[in-house]
């Protein structure tokens, strides 16, 4: 078997008293598009700071292709090929769509500058679906090209590994099929994702694979179709009345 | 974001002519104007230094007396050793040093906790120099007997604030302009875009804090006495912020539209009111920081943007565009 793009090994996390993160481990392999799922308050997003380097694990070892990441700040980690989109959407204000977009190719994996930097800019503002719409300010954006702005400002460092924060959430059910189709097309280009996400339409229809979390800790791993009728999983769900 | 543009090429060669134009006014008077001019580059360098670090990154910092105080004492300090040019060198190097303790010490504290800092440093600054020459020396000051006279000072001023301009001109084009902007914008998303955002904030308070001490430097043979008082005083960090302020520090030559004026409203209100001056500049502040948030240039780009285009009210997003 080669070397996973992303491995997780007996990560944890505390809060205090609250554990967040409790011995999980997981591998993600290149080209995969792993989902990461469970109740409310399961741990998922710190899950995912804990990988990008928002947050330090208290234990257990986290790799990008073979290459220990933890431990690291979220700047090496991101030099490192690990992009991400935050819970609730992360612009640059002051800036306008090209600008955000530039700041994740000029700094991050592929480190690009000036002209070259502007044009993968733009190819991936089109890809996202905002061509024609380089020079608007961010600010007077409708919050799904928001999403789109920072979706490709991930893309632009060009990662080895994406990370998307629920990236669907609050998307109208209109909104939420373009979504869908745009992390199917990345996904067809061979990228490696791990996405964070409530709605479950988004997991069956993408995911191959997925870890579900309940209270800090992996209940299950393996094909979304199994993983979702597992009896453990729906109870963990249906038990928390909290959830979508 | 590399290639010079047009506009760019004009700007540079209108602030060139007005660099030059500025260096022939000793050949005119060499009193009263002069001195007024003298103040106004001194503040022009001082507050386009400052707003190198504290524009972009949002910092207040109240350390330029520190700063300043290290350049002009360096100079009183070493004159009988070294060559001058040396001494403004040292100075600088000085100065940035202290500004690469500080910032690695308090660049992570926020906001509120860093302007307490750096202004607890400039006093403290001064109150360890004034300690050490009574000591040491037994004596309050130092004289600095140089042949300078003061259309030198000014001459070496206005080449160090073309240094200036110069060098946040080249910052602004270059990764690390970018990577501030990112910082200013949002520090979350500029550490996970891959930006060492503790690092490049030390490195740009080290610039900013050696052009303040090289200034400092290049302003000890105005006097030929200095003293940690007058050296160190906190006036210095508060004029600097204020003027900064006044004429916005978005852009690099907002400073220098907040100097002129607030120098000239200075010198009249000194004349006019010599024993209520700090009153009369406190109220001064008060309205500045009220009226002007963003400073002049900041007001003149929103009538700019309005003139430009007034039919873009915010407008009622649409069904199409939310689809």
């Amino acid at each position: 078997m080669t070397t996973p793009a992303l491995s997780v090994n007996g990560a944890r996390k505390a809060f205090g008293g609250l554990v967040a993160v409790n011995n999980v481990s997981f591998e993600v392999q290149e080209g995969e598009l792993f989902g990461l799922i469970g109740p409310n308050g399961s741990g998922k997003t710190t899950m995912l700071n804990l990988i990008s380097g928002a947050l330090r694990p208290d234990a257990g070892e986290i790799s990008l292709a073979g290459t220990r990441i933890s431990g690291l700040p979220a700047h090496k980690i991101a030099r490192q090929g690990i992009a991400r989109t935050f819970q609730l959407v992360r612009m640059l204000p002051a800036m306008d769509a090209e600008h955000n977009v530039i700041a994740g190719a000029v700094f991050g994996h592929q480190r690009l500058w000036g002209e070259q930097a502007r044009e993968a800019a733009h190819e991936l503002l089109a890809l996202v679906g905002l061509r024609g719409r380089e020079h608007v300010p961010v600010a007077a954006m409708t919050y799904i090209d928001q999403k789109r702005v920072e979706l490709a400002r991930a893309l632009a460092s060009n990662p080895r590994v994406l990370l998307l924060d629920e990236w669907l959430a609050g998307l109208n059910p209109s909104e939420l099929n373009i979504g869908i189709a745009l992390i199917e097309k990345l996904s067809r280009q061979g990228r490696t994702i791990i996405m964070v996400e409530h709605v479950m339409d988004a997991i069956r229809s993408l995911c191959g694979r997925c870890v579900v979390m309940n209270s800090g800790r992996k209940i299950k791993e393996g094909e979304v179709e199994d993983v979702l009728s597992d009896p453990e999983v729906i109870e963990a769900y249906l038990g928390d009345d909290d959830d979508a | 974001m590399t290639r010079l543009t047009h506009r760019e090429i004009m700007t540079a060669i209108v602030a060139a002519v007005a660099l030059a134009v500025a260096a022939t006014l000793p050949l005119f008077d060499q009193g009263y104007y002069l001195s007024l001019s003298l103040n106004m580059v001194m503040y022009a360098a001082l507050c386009t230094a400052w707003t190198l670090f504290s524009g972009p990154t949002h910092y207040v910092s109240l350390a330029t007396a520190a700063f300043f105080g290290i350049g002009t004492y360096t100079v009183g300090l070493g004159l009988d050793h070294m060559p001058f040019p040396l001494l403004v060198l040292t100075g600088c190097a000085a100065a940035a040093i202290l500004a690469g303790l500080v910032g690695a010490a308090t660049l992570r504290i926020s906001g509120v906790y860093f302007v307490i800092f750096t202004f607890g440093l400039a006093e403290l600054i001064r109150q360890i120099v004034s300690y050490a020459q009574i000591k040491l020396t037994g004596k309050m000051g130092l004289y600095v007997f140089t042949d300078f006279t003061e259309k030198h000072v000014y001459w070496m001023l206005l080449a160090l604030t073309g240094v200036v301009f110069l060098t946040g001109w080249l910052i602004n084009r270059s990764r690390l302009g970018f990577a501030m902007q990112i910082i200013g914008n949002d520090e979350t998303v500029a550490k996970h875009s891959g930006i060492d955002t503790a690092r490049l904030k030390i490195v740009l308070f080290m610039i900013s804090g050696a052009f303040i001490g090289m200034a400092g430097a290049i302003l000890a043979p105005r006097y030929p006495y200095v003293e940690p008082p007058a050296a160190f005083t906190p006036m210095t960090s508060f004029l600097v912020v204020i003027m900064a302020l006044l004429g916005g520090t978005r852009r690099l030559w907002g400073p220098l539209i907040g100097v002129i004026p607030f120098m000239l409203l200075m010198d009249f209100i000194s004349v006019r009111f010599p024993n209520d001056t700090s009153i009369v500049m406190g109220i001064a502040f008060l309205v500045i920081v009220y009226l002007l948030p963003d400073g002049i240039t900041g007001r003149l780009e929103q009538l700019w943007a309005y003139l430009k285009k007034p039919q873009t009210q915010p407008q009622p997003v649409t069904a199409e565009e939310r689809a």
